[in-house]
């Protein structure tokens, strides 16, 4: 096992690593450069200082001996400054990130504790009214645009109803109360976001899980119908549900992105989109590397859960 | 002397009735489904709405581009079924170019994601080696990165610095290729993976050995044996990434980095949304109401398809 783990984490490395002149390429072709921006900001530079300015920050070298000269520096730890917030990068990400992982955490694990009984539920009794009730809620959850869906809980918690804040975030000073008021609606969009796909996942293992000889062996010894769903169905459906979780990690980021992005909290995927729309360049990098680096520990994590839930399999 | 296996087809066919065409049985399978059918007459509708746009708008007496800051926000009225945008524009005119737009991205990126993955799940199905191996590495790699922020900064790229014609680079129907283009290079991984997996089962059929004994090459093998057996699970996934598209498409669109204005999309007409919220709540909730339709319907759709085109899969 640890030496499956030490190998997945050598994996994830390497794909990092491609990960990172991959995007460091894609930002030096988004629009303008850093000495655009220098002469936007003083119309005396003439088009020989650009280039001589170009020169003096290494601009004119190939993007290979660029790349290596930043991995230079963020391999000592040196991921430069942010262009909006003056501010080293990583003191902008490490507290945004905290928010994300919150708003990620509770969202997942509010969708996970509706669609688990749900899923079962509907399996349990195929084609009855629950059945289609929970099919309809999983397409519905599938389907919403996750923006619209913000706008129509802003709309009615915050405009008509006037009961939770439209976005932003607490004052720091504020207690527990006011931050959870401040969580509730891009927590609600997340779930909802989230839900369906899970939902289906769950039904469609608990079903396969049910249909196993050992469920029916285990009705026929005896065993109540809460220790067959519980023990036998619930714990072989996850195995599957597991896996398919981990490959959803990054749908769950993209859907942090949107919320964070209508409900302007002040996440990393709001960072990112902030970021690339603004020209900030070393920003949207690293941003987009730690989310990437998150993304990949995220599986690798659920491929353990994955070997802990299901001891046949073995990572010799 | 009767053959047994005669006898025995006979008894068979005169208890089943009637003998159906594989058609008519896929056609009889999938009324059952009635929300997949209710799906289809909805994206009908909205599709012969959306095509017959410059008719009503025509009928109307009125120019679905035409900026009238006077007439903004306007309550419905007869003169606009469903009053006017911020910009004066009439609301249900965009709502149906916008509905062209995106349908019509819809369809040519998953037409174009489904062209380019079965021809790679094919190769690696078929041929197995290197190809495979880097297909899978490819496909992990797509489904395991944040897609959204990655999207975004591809549909950030300055085209010029690509060595694109600025003429081009800058044109107005751009958005509308980009987008179409990054949706397809990310998307056909799915149906790849699909087309390979079945590929590789069909591969070692009695059916296909008989065929490669008596001469075929790999081209006709290919082709001939194995495509057309591969097709139900082509259209299943198509069908549903028709819905994923749209909702990507209308996310980058609202995102301000998909198609852009002036030409009207679901998403793009959003984007202003939050501040209209407060004064015309209409105008945040019907563009998002067309989106939530359309993907539900096609969504469904898949469904059907796939309990009709694959009935093992049903309970």
């Amino acid at each position: 096992m640890l030496r499956y783990i030490a190998q997945r984490l050598a994996e994830s490395a390497v794909v990092l690593l491609i990960m990172s002149f991959v995007i460091y390429g894609l930002i030096g072709l988004m629009p303008g450069d850093p000495i655009d921006l220098m002469i936007n900001a003083d119309p005396k530079l003439t088009a020989a200082d650009a280039a001589r300015l170009r020169a003096l920050h290494g601009l004119d070298q190939p993007i290979w001996e660029r790349y290596l000269t930043w991995l230079g520096g963020a391999s000592r730890g040196n991921f430069g400054y942010s262009r909006i917030h003056a501010k080293p990068v990583l003191d902008i990400l490490w507290p945004r990130l905290g928010n994300t992982v919150v708003l990620m955490g509770v969202s997942f694990a509010l969708a996970l504790a509706l669609a688990l009984p749900a899923g079962l539920l509907a399996a349990l009794r195929p084609r009855s009214a629950t059945d289609a009730a929970v099919n309809v809620i999983a397409f519905a959850g599938i389907s919403v645009p996750p923006f619209w869906l913000a706008i129509l809980l802003i709309i009615v918690f915050a405009v008509f109803l006037g009961w939770l804040p439209a976005g932003g975030m607490a004052p720091a000073d504020a207690g527990i109360l006011t931050r959870t008021e401040y969580l509730i609606l891009p927590v609600a969009t997340l779930s909802i976001a989230t839900l369906g796909g899970i939902l289906r996942f769950v039904r469609a293992a608990a079903m396969e899980a049910l249909r196993q000889d050992y469920v029916r062996t285990a009705r026929a010894k005896g065993l109540s119908e809460r220790q067959v769903v519980l023990g036998h169905v619930l714990r072989n459906a996850m195995v599957p549900v597991v896996t398919i979780l981990a490959l959803n990690f990054g749908a769950l980021f993209s859907g942090a992105l949107i919320t964070e992005t209508m409900f302007g909290t002040l996440g990393m995927g709001k960072t990112i989109y902030d970021a690339i729309l603004g020209n900030d360049f070393n920003l949207a990098l690293v941003g987009l590397l730690l989310a990437t680096l998150t993304t990949l520990l995220a599986n690798l994590l659920a491929d353990i859960c994955y070997a802990w839930l299901d001891p046949r399999i073995s990572y010799g | 002397m009767a053959e047994p296996g005669g006898l025995l087809a006979a008894g068979a066919s005169s208890a089943l009735g009637p003998s159906r065409s594989p058609g008519a049985i896929l056609w009889r399978r999938f009324l059952e489904h009635r929300l997949a059918l209710g799906s289809l007459l909805v994206l009908a509708c909205l599709s012969a709405a959306a095509l017959a746009a410059p008719l009503i708008e025509a009928a109307l007496g009125l120019d679905a581009t035409l900026v009238d800051l006077f007439a903004a926000k306007l309550p419905p009225s007869p003169g606009h079924p469903l009053g006017t945008d911020e910009l004066g524009r009439d609301l249900m005119l965009r709502l149906l170019y916008g509905g062209r737009v995106s349908l019509l991205v819809g369809l040519t990126a998953a037409l174009g994601a489904a062209v380019i993955g079965t021809a790679v799940g094919l190769w690696a199905g078929y041929f197995g080696g290197a190809a495979d191996a880097l297909l899978m590495r490819l496909t992990d790699g797509v489904i395991a990165l944040p897609l959204l922020p990655l999207l975004i900064v591809l549909a950030a790229i300055d085209l010029t610095k690509l060595g694109l014609p600025e003429a081009l680079a800058t044109s107005q129907d751009v958005s509308l290729y980009r987008i179409v283009i990054l949706i397809v290079l990310v998307g056909w991984t799915t149906v790849a993976r699909l087309v390979r997996g079945a590929t590789l089962s069909m591969k070692t059929r009695e059916f296909v050995r008989a065929a490669r004994a008596l001469g075929a090459g790999h081209g006709r093998i290919i082709l001939v044996h194995i495509l057309p057996n591969v097709v139900s699970p082509i259209i299943v996934a198509t069908t549903l990434s028709i819905g994923n598209i749209i909702l990507l498409e209308s996310v980058l669109s609202f995102l301000g980095l998909g198609i852009q204005p002036p030409i009207a999309s679901w998403g793009n007409m959003l984007t202003n949304a939050q501040e209209l919220i407060w004064d015309a709540p209409a105008l945040a909730i019907y563009p998002g109401l067309l989106i939530f339709a359309t993907v539900i319907a096609f969504n469904f759709l898949g469904d059907g398809l796939q309990d009709a085109l694959d009935p093992r899969a049903v309970e």
